[in-house]
């Protein structure tokens, strides 16, 4: 019987046509609005993963890896003394302010990596070379600021000079890197000289990256620096979940988005729910016919909820891979925020599944109230 | 279930059936009872309201009674659970209804296969056997065909189709030829007769088509929820 289920609702054009868009759009809306939601979560840990160290070191305030809170250069020398620890190294990180050959400004997040070892240095460079970094005023731009100075006209390569704070800067590379929550791009240097680039203030640590010792978990290590009076540590992963945490309370991003996927969830119940509904209804007549030739509840069931689910499976791939296909087709033009881990499609999954249980259960209601002797009115 | 030979196929013996409640409640059938005979076609005629559909739905089991006994071929349905009268009609009882109640999403292959389908039977074996009974119904070439691109008639063709192809003993036949023409009424009835009645089979046909009485082998006459007499098609135009 679940071939004349299958053809009783492929072949009602109209509300299998409906029903699919209606869960598909769901899915649609549901998947591109938390792939956003993601990419947007993960422009603010961009740093995070752009510098790739496993433990890092902030003053005890800092709740975010972008809120600095500047420390003394003392505090490698005291992360290094901890048991442990294999290498502790400073890291500058700061927004400064790039002057373009045309006299235009554009804001940059300036990172300063230790002089000797150049950890935290970028992983692609797309021209040029990272050891270069150590001549004068040598600096690593990311591709992003290439584009942003493309827009403006300006072609950006190895060789081209600019201003950070009225101090020259010589592009020596250009690199790949996550893109920012700001959209500043990455100009990468050595700590010292971000030290030239930075205004002065008394206090321009912004971090201690670290690693464990082998036999040493990056967790331990983390728990052994906290005895340290005066800083934090954290593991990378522990402090891009805090980074996430910190904008989902602090910011109306989540309220934002979660609007628009609850209503997502209710417009796939409204039109799934309802013409789902008005399926079942108009096939009561012969649902009923079927139960006064012999078909059990058992049968009935079993090909109301193949038919739910059909159209469910069906509209959730289309929502999905349009959203992929979205996707695909934007990040090919830049770094938008999109990022749709596996957990988006499994939770827009549940979420139809939820949609068409509770559509399929109206229908079934229906039709376990339906009395075989109807078909004889 | 086992049950003894029988020669009476439905035995309907003081039947009582209410529908509502309490002020509301309206009694369908006062104490109904007939016999149905195994090989013959047994027409159930009265004014509206008397309760012919009722008693009709008792004894294919789709109404359960308030009062009384209704045994069809040697089984109590009374005394059945709700699932092994589903098997029971399944398995026995071919349905054709007034409005004809083919899907229209169906082919008339595919809506006439239902009830093989229906016992679990593979697609293309009912589908073949489907086949097979409506071309015996004249309706070879028109198998790829849906309910709304056939006529009243050949429609009609098509449930009868449905309530043969499982060979069942007892056929149930609502207002067959309401909604067709005089003629188209008449070709139907003849060709119900012809394929559906034999020896080990039972067709009861409930109507008030007068046209049709003379296809009865007897004729039940109902009046106020009760059978008051049971004549034979020459005999009842005289009545």
């Amino acid at each position: 019987m679940f071939g004349v289920a299958l053809k009783m609702l492929f072949r009602d054009r109209a509300k299998y046509a409906m029903l699919v868009c209606g869960l598909a759009f769901c899915s649609l809306l549901m998947t591109q609005q938390t792939s956003v939601f993601c990419g947007l979560m993960m422009w603010t840990t961009a740093t995070i993963r752009n510098i790739g160290a496993p433990v890092w070191v902030m003053d005890a305030k800092v709740e975010q890896v972008n809120e600095v809170i500047p420390m003394r250069r003392i505090e490698v020398e005291r992360v290094r003394s901890v048991p442990g620890v294999q290498w502790a190294v400073p890291l500058y990180l700061g927004i400064e302010q790039a002057r373009l050959g045309d006299g235009s400004f554009q804001n940059i997040q300036l990172t300063g990596l230790d002089t000797g070892t150049l950890v935290g240095r970028p992983m692609k460079i797309t021209a040029g070379r990272i050891e270069d970094l150590r001549l004068p005023d040598a600096v690593i731009i990311d591709q992003v600021g290439v584009e942003k100075f493309r827009s403006r006209g300006i072609t950006l390569e190895v060789g081209t000079t600019f201003e950070i704070n009225d101090k020259a800067a010589r592009v020596v590379a250009i690199c790949q890197s996550s893109r920012s929550f700001l959209g500043q791009p990455y100009v990468f240097t050595t700590y010292d000289r971000a030290m030239e680039y930075a205004k002065p203030q008394r206090k321009q640590l912004s971090f201690v990256l670290a690693e464990p010792q082998p036999g040493v978990s990056p967790e331990e290590l983390v728990s052994r620096i906290n005895l340290l009076r005066g800083v934090r540590a954290h593991t990378a992963d522990a402090l891009f979940w805090d980074t996430i945490w910190w904008y989902i309370r602090n910011t109306g991003i989540p309220i934002s988005f979660g609007t628009v996927v609850i209503l997502g969830v209710i417009v796939g119940i409204a039109i799934a729910g309802q013409t789902f509904y008005l399926f079942i209804y108009d096939n009561l007549r012969y649902l009923a016919a079927l139960k006064a030739m012999g078909a059990r509840m058992t049968t009935l069931t079993a090909m109301v909820l193949l038919q739910a689910f059909s159209v469910g499976f069906i509209g959730y791939g289309l929502g999905v891979g349009l959203t992929a296909w979205f996707g695909n087709a934007v990040l090919a033009k830049g770094q938008p925020p999109f990022f749709m881990p596996w957990q988006v499609p499994v939770f827009v999954a549940v979420v139809i599944v939820f949609i068409c249980s509770f559509s399929a259960v109206i229908g079934l209601i229906k039709v376990a109230r339906l009395e075989p002797a109807v078909v004889f009115k | 279930m086992s049950a003894a030979p029988v020669e009476t196929a439905v035995r309907v013996n003081g039947v009582v059936k209410s529908y509502g409640r309490g002020e509301t409640r309206t009694l369908a059938l006062k104490g109904a009872s007939l016999e149905a005979r195994f090989g013959e076609l047994l027409m159930i005629v009265g004014p509206s309201g008397c309760g012919k559909t009722t008693l009709l739905s008792v004894i294919c089991g789709t109404l359960d009674v308030d009062e009384g006994a209704i045994e069809v071929f040697g089984h109590d349905l009374a005394g059945m659970s709700t699932g092994a009268i589903t098997k029971f009609r399944g398995e026995n009882v071919g349905f054709i209804f007034q409005q004809f109640n083919l899907i229209p999403t169906l082919t008339a292959v595919e809506n006439a296969s239902v009830p093989l389908l229906l016992r679990g039977e593979p697609t293309r074996r009912a589908e073949a056997r489907a086949a097979a009974v409506l071309g015996h119904m004249g309706l070879g070439g028109r198998e790829r065909s849906y309910p709304r691109e056939l006529s009243g008639g050949q429609q009609q063709r098509v449930a009868i189709s449905r309530a043969l192809v499982h060979e069942p003993r007892l056929i149930i036949c609502d207002e067959p030829t309401a909604s067709l023409d005089a003629a188209t009424g008449q070709r139907t009835m003849e060709l119900l007769k012809e394929s559906a009645l034999r020896p080990d089979r039972c067709v009861i046909v409930v109507t008030h088509d007068s046209r049709i009485f003379h296809f009865a082998d007897r004729i039940a006459e109902m009046e106020d929820g009760r059978v008051v007499g049971v004549h034979l098609p020459k005999d009842f135009h005289h009545v």
